[in-house]
């Protein structure tokens, strides 16, 4: 459930866009989200409290100098920027096991109840799973919700943008049936799907990745999404993406990959 | 991917083990699934059991919720028995309640009188003001029980200008830091508060891009979202057993606001330090 944090009024989030990540591999959703609160500067306004996601706490993964360094943060919380009507749910930790379903009936319910216009879920996907078609061109996609269809439809043909491919449900044996297959992608496909049913406008963007140095998959999904919502002006003209210096690397994203290591092993 | 041998293997994902079959299981599931999963979460249900003098319910949540000012918790072992010594040796605390879980690493066991390698979870009060409650946790509580634990507690108090501390031990490999861990002098604290909370704390505040986990973490969110004060110290250190050197780290933690007045007589306390460690060691020697 969504809780305010401060005393102020609660924020209303109608006719916003909701930008929320998949844990999925390579966490490239987490990370472009990142990129995206910290690029904004945008305020935290409450916390997602729910018992879907494994617990865990830190000081601010956003400080800029000594005094906003003390706030902390927990695993998923929600930011606003009014200027932009976007708001933004950052997730920070994998799922409690079997508690998939419950967490999309929670997102869908508070998507609903806080009236957002539309839902945009960065995911990725398995690049070894990739079929030979996929294997070439762009490792991005999008997936639109029917209900959006109609607005963003059009959009996604004049950005040239390539639709998630779907596969025979049994390969080899029946290929008539088709569907959704996203490996790797978390929650996205259960999601989508669900968003599918309850006509929530939803949009996917996901890109093909494997696990590693996840930060040039981040910047590219990061300026797929700034494509099509245009958050940060691009240096050269409108056409050309951002270039990633333009979007700001958090300071928690130091020592990804460990501590130093001990001189002694060299 | 396929290995360097030829093999073909599911690539591990840093973003959570099988959630493509899980998420397939969960949309797949037949009534005999269902009962299986409902029984094993029943199995995995956790039960705070408190005493009659306080409120006879093995509920969930009483009717008598009882009013508490201070609670301080104690997880993992070398927590656990800093409590013990320093804290809870002056006879001043009443054993109240014990909780009740089991999953696949430990079973709490119901008595008061416990070895510190036993699995435990059990609730003080102290006599004089029992609106003060310590939890000496002493057992692993799963991913999937930490937020049962945390409503149940906390749905059991009613809170009167609440302040929380918690006290908590992890790896030092667990620290991240530009130098090598292998160079930090090791045993040390690092803290961690809510917003609401505003006294001083004992040791330097734990510094991006560290995390905390567990249970620590589960009561820390629970107390940053419903705006309680409340302050974790948490213990990095390279000993996993229970060890004097990193129970006698967090003696600055006395001089908090919280634990200051509960602190009756120090003298006892390496005694009974020193005999809680060697029980646990001649428990723990295979060859005697």
């Amino acid at each position: 459930m969504f809780v305010p944090c401060g005393s102020s009024a609660p924020p209303v989030f109608e006719g916003f866009t909701l930008l929320l990540p998949a844990v999925s591999v390579g966490n490239v959703g987490q990370l472009a989200v990142d990129l995206v609160i910290f690029t904004l500067d945008m305020p935290k306004v409450g916390y997602f409290y729910t018992d879907c996601l494994v617990p865990m706490v830190g000081n601010n993964p956003y400080a800029t100098a000594e005094e906003n360094s003390t706030e902390l943060s927990i695993n998923a919380e929600v930011y606003s920027l009014p200027s932009k009507k976007l708001v933004v749910l950052q997730i920070r930790s994998p799922f409690v096991k079997n508690k998939y379903r419950s967490f999309c009936q929670t997102v869908l319910s508070w998507v609903k109840s806080s009236r957002c216009a539309k839902v945009i879920l960065l995911s990725s996907s398995h690049a070894y799973q990739r079929d030979d078609q996929q294997l070439h061109g762009t490792p991005l996609r999008y997936l639109l919700s029917p209900a959006i269809q109609k607005t963003a439809g059009d959009l996604m043909q004049r950005l040239n943008w390539k639709e998630m491919e779907k596969v025979a449900a049994y390969p080899g044996v029946n290929d008539a049936e088709m569907v959704l297959h996203i490996p790797g992608g978390g929650i996205t496909t259960l999601l989508f799907s669900e968003s599918c049913s309850n006509e929530i406008q939803m949009a996917v963007l996901l890109k093909f990745c494997s696990e590693g140095d996840n930060i040039p998959d981040a910047l590219a999904l990061v300026n797929y999404l700034n494509e099509w919502l245009q958050l940060i002006k691009s240096e050269q003209n409108s056409d050309a993406p951002a270039t990633p210096s333009q979007w700001k690397i958090p300071h928690s994203w130091r020592l990804l990959f460990g501590s130093g290591l001990p001189a002694a092993l060299f | 991917m396929a290995t360097f041998f030829g093999e073909v293997v599911a690539a591990p994902s840093r973003a959570g083990g099988d959630d493509d079959e899980e998420a397939a299981a969960e949309r797949e599931e037949t009534p005999e699934d269902r009962e299986i999963r409902r029984e094993l979460e029943e199995k995995r249900e956790v039960h705070i059991l408190w005493s009659s003098k306080l409120s006879a319910s093995t509920g969930s949540f009483t009717d008598e919720q009882f009013p508490c000012s201070k609670f301080i918790l104690a997880i993992g072992h070398n927590a656990v028995a800093f409590l013990s010594s320093f804290v809870l040796n002056s006879g001043c605390w009443e054993a109240i309640g014990s909780v009740k879980l089991w999953n696949e690493w430990c079973r709490t066991s119901n008595t008061t009188s416990v070895l510190p390698t036993d699995a435990f979870c059990l609730f003080y009060k102290l006599i004089s003001d029992p609106t003060v409650l310590l939890c000496q946790c002493n057992c692993y509580v799963a991913e999937d029980q930490q937020f049962q634990w945390l409503e149940k507690v906390f749905g059991c108090m009613r809170e009167e200008d609440l302040q929380v501390t918690i006290l908590s031990t992890c790896p030092v490999t667990d620290y991240k830091t530009p130098e090598s861990t292998l160079t930090l002098p090791s045993p040390f604290l690092k803290a961690l508060k809510t917003k609401e909370f505003k006294e001083s704390i004992c040791c330097p505040l734990l510094e991006q891009p560290n995390i905390v986990q567990g249970l620590p973490a589960a009561v820390m969110s629970y107390c940053q979202v419903w705006q309680i004060p409340a302050v974790l110290y948490q213990c990095y250190t390279d000993v996993i057993k229970l060890d004097t050197v990193t129970i006698e780290a967090f003696k600055p933690v006395l001089s908090s606001k919280n634990l200051k007045s509960l602190v009756k007589d120090m003298s006892k306390s390496t005694e009974i330090l020193k005999k809680l460690v060697t029980t646990n060691e001649i428990h723990n020697n295979i060859y005697t």
